[in-house]
């Protein structure tokens, strides 16, 4: 479990997290979102001990970070931004560095050692040293160091960033694999990632929670959650008539394909008037849609809110 | 295993994985060789001894040691394993311990490497080794005091050649402190108290004392006090640096 409680830090007069609350609870992938600059490492550093908080407190496991560090740091498995590792180290003595330095003991080491390498496949890089490594494989003996003392809390700061998209579907795999009895907090501007993995999301900007909730509830925020878009290629669809609708507040045709979005009144559903509609009128329909809402639209909304204002 | 331990180990592969450790053991020997039978009269001055061989340490250290600590902490802090390194359940005075143990074992390595010139002047003569353990002893400890001085300064910056620079100048000040010139500088200016006081300081004063082979507790203190107080002094640093 992470929790903290009006977590703030500051570097002079600039507020890089202000008085930020979450709570992730054991099998729960939690998303901390918002564009570059947000305060997301920051509030990930000072939750892993490395920062010192200006104000209020974070707890891992009940542990809080700047009363107990070593028993919070113990719990958590970390992941920095950009995997650092030393370089000059081949991974088996890297992943052997960090296994003493969490006293695994000889035993529990090797199995959890030969368990993480395999897990993330390592075995061909085992006696390569890490700065010859690509940057996937790199990220990889990132997570190998996280998990590797099986901490209940984890919390891993971008850990997709850079990697193609294949190495993208391994880690969220291993990700997902692992959520099952454990609480995972990650990092991400990527929006495809938060339907991939998250079960909840935060969003942050300038350093202020704007909002935590599940993809879905964001989703619904969007204007396109509930409208209906279709193609209809050649005909001259009447805007009009689907105008005439009750339920329909607006609609959009795209300058570029011509596809159409009809989209409802507030708590409205269209799908089926829309349907009804087109079968009336005879218009051959190639494909039909309906927007369960746009979390990239929703982010941007959420994101570019003036700073201070509330969301 | 303590983490002090996986520090230290780690610290002391990383030296040997580069040539740095390599070229650093060569020079520290050729200079040690050079300086002692060329500066130092090993031969003219006609004595079993290794007096000139010690007198050559400070000022080796002076170079050498920096150019071992330099990395120490500046290294960590550019290349972000820092982060990793504090998120692990060790506190910043066991990493702190860790690191410093690796770089003054390694000096200990340098200096026990140079038991070829304890073998020539025992062919030469019969000198008292005593006094020769005694000056090992000596330097090994002021090797200490550079090194915990060295990785007070080098967890000051990100920038390696800054550390270096910053070790120099503050062990050339403590090997300068208590020459006669500097003190008759200052003997003017400030209270007779004040010139004692800064000859205390003084790293050559104790490390002369002790490879005289005259093991007065003071000296050992001072060496003693001054690594600890350059290391607390670094753990100092690295926590307000994560503070502030």
């Amino acid at each position: 479990m992470i929790e903290t409680e009006r977590l703030t830090r500051r570097y002079g007069n600039l507020t890089a997290v202000d008085a930020l609350s979450i709570r992730a609870e054991p099998g729960q992938v939690l998303g901390l979102l918002g564009p570059n600059g947000a305060g997301k490492s920051t509030a990930m550093r000072m939750i892993a001990g490395f920062l010192a908080p200006s104000e209020g407190t974070a707890r891992v496991c009940g542990h809080d970070v700047q009363r107990e560090p070593l028993a919070a740091r113990r719990a958590l498995g970390y992941l920095p931004e950009g995997a650092p590792s030393y370089g000059e180290m081949t991974v088996r003595e890297f992943l052997v560095f960090i296994a003493r330095m969490r006293k695994l003991g000889a035993d529990v080491g090797r199995r959890r050692f030969d368990e993480v390498v395999g897990r993330l496949q390592l075995e061909d890089v085992l006696e390569a040293s890490i700065d010859t490594l690509s940057k996937g494989l790199r990220r990889r003996v990132g997570l190998a160091q996280a998990i590797l003392h099986n901490p209940p809390v984890l919390m891993l700061d971008e850990p997709t960033d850079g990697l193609d998209p294949n190495q993208k579907h391994t880690v969220r795999q291993l990700i997902d694999a692992m959520a099952r009895e454990r609480t995972i907090l990650i990092s991400t501007h990527l929006l495809e990632e938060v339907h991939a993995l998250c079960n909840r999301v935060v969003i942050l900007a300038h350093g202020r929670l704007q909002a935590d909730a599940t993809p879905a509830e964001l989703e619904a925020r969007s204007r396109y959650h509930g409208a209906v878009s279709f193609s209809a290629p050649g005909s001259g669809v009447s805007q009009e008539m689907l105008g005439r609708l009750p339920q329909v507040s607006a609609i959009e045709v795209d300058p570029l394909d011509g596809r159409i979005t009809v989209f409802p009144k507030p708590g409205a559903r269209i799908l089926e008037p829309v349907e009804q509609l087109l079968r009336e009128q005879g218009l051959e329909v190639s494909e039909i849609q309906l927007e369960r809402g746009r979390l990239d639209e929703v982010f941007r909304q959420i994101t570019t809110a003036q700073p201070g204002a509330d969301a | 295993m303590s983490p002090v331990n996986a520090v230290m180990r780690r610290e002391l592969r990383s030296f040997f994985v580069t040539p740095m450790a390599w070229v650093f053991l060569v020079i520290f020997l050729v200079l040690a060789g050079i300086l002692t039978f060329y500066a130092g009269d090993f031969y003219e001055r006609g004595q079993a001894d290794l007096q000139p061989f010690f007198a050559m340490h400070p000022w080796l250290y002076l170079i050498l040691v920096p150019a071992v600590t330099m990395r120490m902490w500046a290294e960590e802090a550019k290349g972000g394993t820092l982060e990793l390194l504090l998120s692990l359940p060790v506190t910043l005075w066991q990493a702190m311990l860790g690191k410093f143990l690796a770089a003054w074992l390694f000096m200990g390595l340098a200096l026990a490497l140079t038991f070829p010139i304890w073998l020539t002047v025992n062919y030469l003569g019969s000198p008292d080794n005593g006094v020769i353990l005694a000056g090992y002893l000596a330097s090994w400890l002021m090797a200490g005091s550079f090194v915990a001085i060295g990785a007070c300064l080098s967890a000051l910056t990100r920038s390696q050649v800054v550390a270096f620079v910053l070790t120099a100048v503050v062990c050339v000040l403590l090997i300068l402190a208590g020459q006669p010139q500097v003190l008759d500088f200052f003997s003017g200016a400030l209270p007779r108290r004040l010139i004692n006081a800064l000859a205390y300081l003084s790293m050559l004063r104790h490390f002369e004392a002790i490879a005289r082979g005259v093991l007065d507790l003071r000296d050992l203190a001072y060496f003693l006090l001054s690594t600890l107080g350059w290391l607390l002094a670094g753990v100092l640093l690295l926590e307000l640096k994560r503070v502030r």
